[in-house]
C-alpha cells in the first residue's frame, strides 16, 4: 500500500538494525511514549529484532488507559440518563469504571453511539434536539484539535444540546513526572509523532536539558521506530542529549498552527488525574470559562462523584520495570489470562500476559 | 511538595470487566465471549456427543437414525440466524446471507448440502417491497447451491421488538463415506489454505451502515461454498483433514477455534495472507485487524502437505477459489497456539478476538 508499504520495507528494516546493532555498546533504557508505537512494535515484534542491550519500556501515551476512574464514572452516569445520547471513541466503552462500563449501560438501555470524529457527535446533536447529547472528549494532544473544534461548532450552529465530557492530557508534563521520579529508569525517549504533528517538538527542549535525556521524535511504521531508537542510541552513545526529529515527513519544528490556535481558543491547562499515575499538576486541558456551557461535568452535576482506584494489582511497579511479573505472588497462581487481577495481564500487548504465554510457548518448543 | 513529583504507579489499562449478568453485543462478536456464553451458558445444560464435537454442523450417524442404516451414512445438520444491518450491503443481502451461511456451515464438515429451513422474524411495519427482494435473493442463492428450502415459518412481532426482519435458517447435509472433516483433525506438517481475500464482507457491511466515513469499493463476498469443497473433496478426498469459514470474529479467531480442537500449533505469516490493498487501507485508517473481520464466502482448508498443490490448483479452478493460497502450516507446538511470523522473521500470538471489535483511538 502506498505511504505505508515502503515503511515496512524488509530489507531497509535490516539494514537499520546492522546500524543500531553496530552502534550500540553498552545496555540502554527506551521509553516508547505512545500506545501506538507500543502497538506496532507488538504487531512487528521489533523488541525481538533489537540487540538485548536495548530495553523498550512502554510509555504512559494511551489515552484509554490514562483516562481517570473517576471521569469514567462521571461517564457511566451520565450515559445512564435517559435522555442523554452518549457518544464516544469506540474503544472507551470496554473501560471499567468502578461498578460498571459503557457496555452494560449500553445493555441497560443507554444510548451510547461510537463515533469516529466529535463532528459526528455534533451531528447527532443537530439531529436530534429534544435529546442531550454527550461526546467523550478524551485523548492526548492528538485528539484536541479536533474535540476542540466540535465545541467550536456547536457554539456557531447554536446547538444548545451538546457537551462535552473533557479528559485531555498532553505529554511532556507525563515525561517531567516520569524522569522526576526516583524510581526512573528510562534513559531515552522515543517522543509520539503525532502528537508533536500538532504540536511541534519545541515543548521538549527544556526536558532533554534538564533531565539530560535524547528525545527522538518517532513515527509508527518498522521503519520509523527502528529509526528512531538508532538516533536515540546514538545519542546516548555519544553523551548527547537533544531533541531530534526522526518523523519529519510529518512533524515540523513548530507544529501544526492552525490547530494549536483551535486548542488555545476552546482549552485552558488544568491538574489532571492519570489513571496509574496520580495527579499530575498543569498536566491536561479543560474547557476555557467562556465556553463552560459545553461542560458536561457542570450540566449534568457529577461533580459528586469522587472515585478512588484499588491498589491490589502491582502492574504499575511492573511496567516500570521495577518488577517483573514472576515476582509477584499472584502470577500464574490466580492471576491468569482466563481470571486477570491486573491490566498487564489482560492486554495481549501486556507485560504479564506476555511473560504468561513465552514462557509456555519456550517450555513446548 | 508531592504534586510536584508523583509517584508513578505506570500507565495501566484497565482490566474490562467480566459481564456476567447481562448479554452485551460483544456476546455476539464471535470471539471469545461468544465462546464464553457458548460453554457456560448453552453448552451444559443441552451437551450431547453431537453438539459437544464443537464444528460448524453437528454429525449424525446412520444408526442413530435407524437401526438399519450403517454409520457410513452420516447427516450434518447445523442452524444460523442472520441480524445483519443494513438489510442490502454491496455484494449481497440478508437473504443472500442467510442461505450461505447455513449451506456453508455444512458443507464445512464435508458434507453436501440438500434442505434448508427458513424461520423469519418480521417487525411490524417492514416494507412488503423489502421482504420480496429478500425471498427473491433467497431463491437465487438456494438454486446456485443447488438446494430446496423444503419449510418455512413466519412470525411478527410489534414495531421496535426487532430490527425490521431476522432470518434463521436451519439445514441438512449428506456426509459420504470416507469423508471424515472436523475442527479436530488438524495435524502437525498439514498445509494450511486459504480460499481468497479476507476482511471484504465485515468492511462491506461497516462502509454500508456508513461507518467509515469514507467510501470504497469494497464487496461483500457472501457466497455459497458447497461446490468448492465439492471440488475439494475430488482432488483430495482423504486428505482435507479440516473445513471451516471463517465468519464472524474473522480468521484469527477460527484459527484459534481449529487450534483448541485439534490441540496443535497453527502458524501463518504475514506475509502469505491474501487482503485487497482497499481493506487493508481501511482497516489501518480504522486501527481494524484484517484478521478478525468478518468473511461470508471463505474457506480455511487445512490439508495433507501432500496434496496441497492439488487442492490449490482444484480451488482455482473454482470461481469460489480463484485466489486460494497457502498461508502457513500446522506445527506441534505451543499446542492450542495460533502465532503469526512477521516478515522480519519474528513472531507473535494470534488471539481469539476478545470481544465486540472497536475502532482504537491511537
Amino acid at each position: 500500500m502506498k505511504h505505508l508499504s515502503e515503511y515496512r520495507d524488509k530489507k531497509l528494516v535490516q539494514g537499520l538494525l546492522e546500524e543500531i546493532n553496530h552502534t550500540v555498546t553498552k545496555p540502554w533504557t527506551i521509553m516508547e511514549i505512545c500506545g501506538g508505537q507500543t502497538h506496532a512494535i507488538m504487531q512487528y515484534g521489533l523488541d525481538q529484532l533489537l540487540p538485548p542491550e536495548i530495553e523498550l519500556v512502554h510509555g504512559p501515551g494511551c489515552p484509554v488507559c490514562v483516562t481517570s476512574l473517576e471521569l469514567i464514572d462521571k461517564a457511566l452516569a451520565i450515559a445512564s440518563n435517559p435522555n442523554v445520547i452518549f457518544t464516544s471513541y469506540g474503544d472507551m466503552l470496554r473501560v471499567p469504571g468502578s461498578n460498571s462500563d459503557l457496555f452494560e449501560i449500553r445493555a441497560n438501555g443507554g444510548d451510547i453511539r461510537v463515533v469516529y470524529s466529535p463532528l459526528d457527535a455534533v451531528k447527532i446533536a443537530q439531529q436530534n434536539p429534544d435529546k442531550e447529547v454527550v461526546f467523550f472528549a478524551i485523548g492526548f494532544e492528538t485528539t484536541a484539535p479536533a474535540n476542540a473544534m466540535s465545541v467550536l461548532q456547536a457554539h456557531n450552529l447554536g446547538i444548545g444540546n451538546y457537551s462535552v465530557l473533557v479528559s485531555q492530557v498532553c505529554v511532556p508534563p507525563a515525561m517531567h513526572a516520569i524522569l522526576g521520579s526516583p524510581f526512573n529508569r528510562v534513559q531515552g525517549f522515543l517522543a509520539a509523532g503525532h502528537v508533536c504533528a500538532v504540536m511541534g517538538y519545541w515543548e521538549y527542549t527544556p526536558i532533554a536539558e534538564q533531565y539530560q535525556v535524547p528525545i527522538v521524535v518517532t513515527g509508527f511504521e518498522p521503519l520509523d521506530i527502528l529509526q528512531g531508537v538508532l538516533m536515540t542510541v546514538r545519542q546516548l552513545e555519544e553523551g548527547r542529549a537533544e531533541v531530534e526529529n526522526a518523523y519529519s515527513r510529518i512533524v515540523v519544528y513548530e507544529g501544526n498552527k492552525p490547530a494549536q490556535e483551535v486548542i488555545n481558543r476552546v482549552f485552558e491547562i488544568c491538574d489532571r488525574n492519570w489513571r496509574g499515575i496520580g495527579m499530575i499538576p498543569k498536566s491536561g486541558w479543560c474547557l476555557k470559562p467562556e465556553f463552560s456551557y459545553y461542560n458536561a461535568e457542570l450540566r449534568f452535576e457529577v461533580s459528586q462523584i469522587k472515585s478512588v482506584e484499588s491498589t491490589l494489582c502491582i502492574a504499575g511497579e511492573i511496567l516500570q520495570g521495577l518488577k517483573k511479573p514472576y515476582q509477584c505472588p499472584a502470577f500464574r497462581t490466580i492471576c491468569t489470562p482466563e481470571h486477570p487481577l491486573g491490566a498487564t495481564m489482560v492486554s495481549s500487548e501486556g507485560a504479564c500476559a506476555a511473560y504468561y504465554r513465552y514462557s509456555n510457548y519456550q517450555q513446548n518448543e | 511538595m508531592s504534586n510536584q513529583n508523583p509517584t508513578i504507579q505506570g500507565a495501566v489499562c484497565p482490566v474490562p470487566l467480566a459481564h456476567k449478568d447481562k448479554i452485551v453485543m460483544g456476546h455476539g462478536s464471535g470471539g471469545k465471549m461468544t465462546h464464553d456464553l457458548i460453554a457456560q451458558t448453552f453448552l451444559p445444560p443441552l451437551d450431547n456427543r453431537i453438539l459437544h464435537a464443537g464444528d460448524d454442523a453437528g454429525v449424525v450417524a446412520g444408526s442413530e437414525l435407524a437401526q438399519n442404516l450403517s454409520d457410513s451414512f452420516r447427516l450434518a445438520v447445523s442452524t444460523d440466524s442472520h441480524v445483519v444491518s443494513p438489510l442490502f450491503f454491496p455484494g449481497g443481502d440478508i437473504g443472500r446471507l442467510a442461505i450461505c451461511g447455513t449451506v456453508n456451515d455444512i458443507a464445512m464438515m464435508g458434507a453436501k448440502p440438500m434442505y434448508l429451513t427458513a424461520g423469519f422474524i418480521l417487525e411490524e411495519g417492514l416494507d412488503l417491497e423489502i421482504l420480496e427482494r429478500i425471498v427473491a435473493s433467497m431463491k437465487s442463492s438456494a438454486d446456485e447451491a443447488g438446494v430446496k428450502i423444503i419449510a418455512g415459518d413466519t412470525k411478527v412481532v410489534q414495531k421496535g421488538s426487532a430490527d425490521d426482519i431476522f432470518i434463521n435458517t436451519s439445514g441438512i447435509g449428506v456426509i459420504f463415506p470416507g469423508v471424515n472433516i472436523s475442527g479436530a483433525n488438524a495435524q502437525p506438517g498439514d498445509v494450511v489454505i486459504i480460499s481468497g481475500y479476507i476482511g471484504d464482507h465485515g468492511i462491506a457491511v461497516l462502509e454500508a451502515r456508513g461507518e467509515l466515513g469514507f467510501t470504497s469499493n469494497i464487496m461483500s463476498d457472501v457466497a455459497p461454498l458447497n461446490h468448492l469443497v465439492e471440488a475439494l473433496l475430488h482432488v483430495a478426498e482423504h486428505q482435507v483433514h479440516v473445513l471451516r469459514d471463517p465468519t464472524r470474529g474473522g480468521l484469527g479467531t477460527t484459527l484459534n477455534e481449529i487450534a483448541l480442537q485439534s490441540q496443535i500449533c497453527i502458524e501463518i505469516e504475514d506475509e502469505l495472507l491474501p487482503i485487497r490493498p482497499e481493506v487493508s487501507a481501511a482497516c489501518e485508517m480504522l486501527g481494524f485487524d484484517p484478521l478478525y473481520i468478518a468473511n461470508e464466502g471463505k474457506l480455511i482448508a487445512i490439508v495433507n502437505q501432500s496434496v496441497a498443490s492439488d487442492a490449490l490448483e482444484a480451488m482455482h479452478n473454482s470461481p469460489y477459489g480463484k485466489n486460494a493460497v497457502i498461508i502457513g502450516k500446522v506445527k506441534e507446538a505451543p499446542p492450542k497456539r495460533v502465532l503469526l511470523k512477521t516478515r522480519y522473521g519474528t513472531r507473535r500470538v494470534v488471539e481469539m478476538l476478545a470481544g465486540e471489535m472497536l475502532p482504537r483511538i491511537c
